[in-house]
């Protein structure tokens, strides 16, 4: 059994074991002694350390958050590490996103497209520890593909993808596979776990970038 | 490695000036990323990384905070106003044009039968006073008809970048009519989807509740070619299904903002399966 990063902790909420991050609460999140619950069920990262899938996080990173949304995740995150840049498009959950970087130091909130990693290579620098994502697009491999310009040459991809979002037509599993094809040829997998059933149709990997330049985005 | 700052977003820039440097985050870009933290301290731009870290931050909220009220300025309210304009835009112009018509009818314009025909008119050179005020009259009505379509390319434009979910499903304009009828798009998201389903036939619904009407299979989603492209006998089902969809689109667009494809094509495949079955 892979033991839990540096950082995350599994504690008692309610006579539940559940996992955890040392910070300020958001919201009415429940709490221990310190501890805020973070939630398998919403956080793909956080199912994945449920199930104990060694992503490489550790404190003193710095990591990019593609698909940031209203920055649950992020907000665990930022417990753990230095620096989160936290991409997210869509201007709604950017709200929400807003009132954690307001209250973390390190949150990097940026308005931008992870398609165009172009908008905000200008921001993010290179030789990041990580680079989380987790978006709905159809594109979601070229995306790890074009953002993997971010990671340091030991960096790891830890990355969500989501079946649904790439083709509704086709069977999970065969998503996956020309999904898993396509991110082979700039990044090694480590790891590939399904999600389900906290998250239906969910695929989690780890890579990490290949040592060749030839792939960049 | 040069220490230069090309390509940085505070490259050239005096940080204390946040607006600049906000509008420097929204703006820029750059091929490839740096050590922007590294070159910041080596330009003299800040004094170490930890400082940069807190400038950083605080400028790339002020960059998110106005695209996000930005967002909220060009927001559903807007659309409201812009479809009702609309639709009054279309109702006058008809209403104006068949006038004009009748009155061409009787100064021998025998080619003017109908509303259709008074751009044809507006284009002809008027002869004698009352002529040149019924032609003032005919090219008042294809102003109002070219701003109509105007406003209708700026609501389709508009719509999509709020309401992503619900214009896919509806059609801009569709959508922007079901936003009207609620009020704007918070409670469109917040109505039971079988309101949604009769928005728009409220006459036909309160004729129903007075008991001297059978309850209406649908408002203005009629206009929907899932509605109208359906045989009668299964109309209020794909009307039903259709608002369910609705509903959700709307709920997810208010309330999430992100684009989800699944649920396009579960209205796809519910609406077919309707429509397979016998009339």
């Amino acid at each position: 059994m892979t033991s839990l990063p540096s950082g995350v902790s599994r504690r008692e909420f309610n006579g539940q074991q559940r996992l955890a991050t040392r910070g300020d609460p958001i919201g009415d999140e429940p709490t221990t002694n310190g501890w805020r619950a973070w939630d398998s069920a919403t956080s793909k990262v956080a199912a994945m350390l449920d199930r104990d899938m060694a992503i490489g996080l550790a404190p003193g990173q710095r990591v990019l958050y593609l698909g940031a949304a209203a920055g649950t995740t992020v907000s665990h995150l930022a417990d753990i590490v230095d620096v989160v840049y936290a991409v997210e498009f869509a201007p709604r959950p950017v709200r929400d996103l807003l009132a954690v970087a307001d209250s973390r130091a390190g949150v990097i909130p940026l308005v931008k497209d992870a398609r165009q990693p172009d908008s905000y290579a200008h921001v993010v620098e290179s030789g990041l520890d990580l680079l989380f994502q987790d978006v709905a697009t159809r594109e979601q491999t070229s995306v790890a593909i074009a953002n993997r310009r971010f990671l340091a040459a030991d960096g790891r991809l830890v990355c969500a993808l989501k079946a649904r979002s790439i083709d509704v037509t086709r069977e999970p599993e065969a998503v996956f596979e020309t999904a898993r094809a396509e991110l082979g040829e700039a990044y090694e997998i480590l790891a590939a776990e399904r999600l389900d059933p906290l998250h239906r149709d969910h695929l989690a990997v780890v890579a990490r970038p290949r040592p060749n330049d030839e792939h960049e985005g | 490695m040069d220490a230069d700052g090309d390509g940085a977003w505070f490259d050239g820039l005096d940080l204390t000036n946040e607006e600049v440097a906000a509008r420097s985050i929204a703006r820029g870009e750059a091929a490839s990323p740096r050590d922007w933290p590294a070159l910041a301290v080596e330009t003299g731009v800040v004094t170490d990384e930890a400082t940069y870290y807190r400038r950083l931050q605080a400028i790339a909220i002020a960059a998110a905070r106005e695209a996000v009220s930005r967002y909220e300025g060009a927001d559903d309210r807007q659309v409201v106003h812009a479809v009702n304009t609309m639709d009054d835009l279309d109702r006058t112009a008809n209403e104006l044009a068949e006038r004009v018509a009748e009155w061409a009818g009787s100064l021998g314009h025998d080619d003017i039968a109908g509303p259709g025909d008074v751009a044809r008119l507006a284009d002809r050179e008027p002869a004698g006073m009352l002529a040149e005020r019924l032609h003032d009259v005919a090219q008042t009505v294809v102003r109002m008809r070219e701003d109509r379509n105007t406003l209708a390319s700026t609501i389709e434009r508009t719509v999509p970048e709020f309401a992503p979910n619900l214009s896919e499903m509806a059609g801009p304009i569709l959508s922007a009519r079901l936003i009207a009828l609620a009020g704007d798009l918070e409670r469109l998201a917040k109505l039971p989807s079988g309101t949604v389903q009769v928005l728009g036939a409220e006459d036909a619904l309160f004729a129903h509740l007075e008991g001297h009407a059978p309850s209406p299979k649908h408002g203005v989603i009629f206009t929907h070619e899932y509605v109208r492209g359906t045989p009668p006998a299964h109309r209020g089902s794909a009307a039903r299904a259709l608002a369910g969809k609705l509903s959700i689109a709307a709920r997810i667009d208010h309330y999430s903002g992100d684009y989800r494809p699944e649920i396009h094509a579960a209205l796809d495949e519910r609406i077919a399966r309707i429509q397979e079955r016998d009339a």
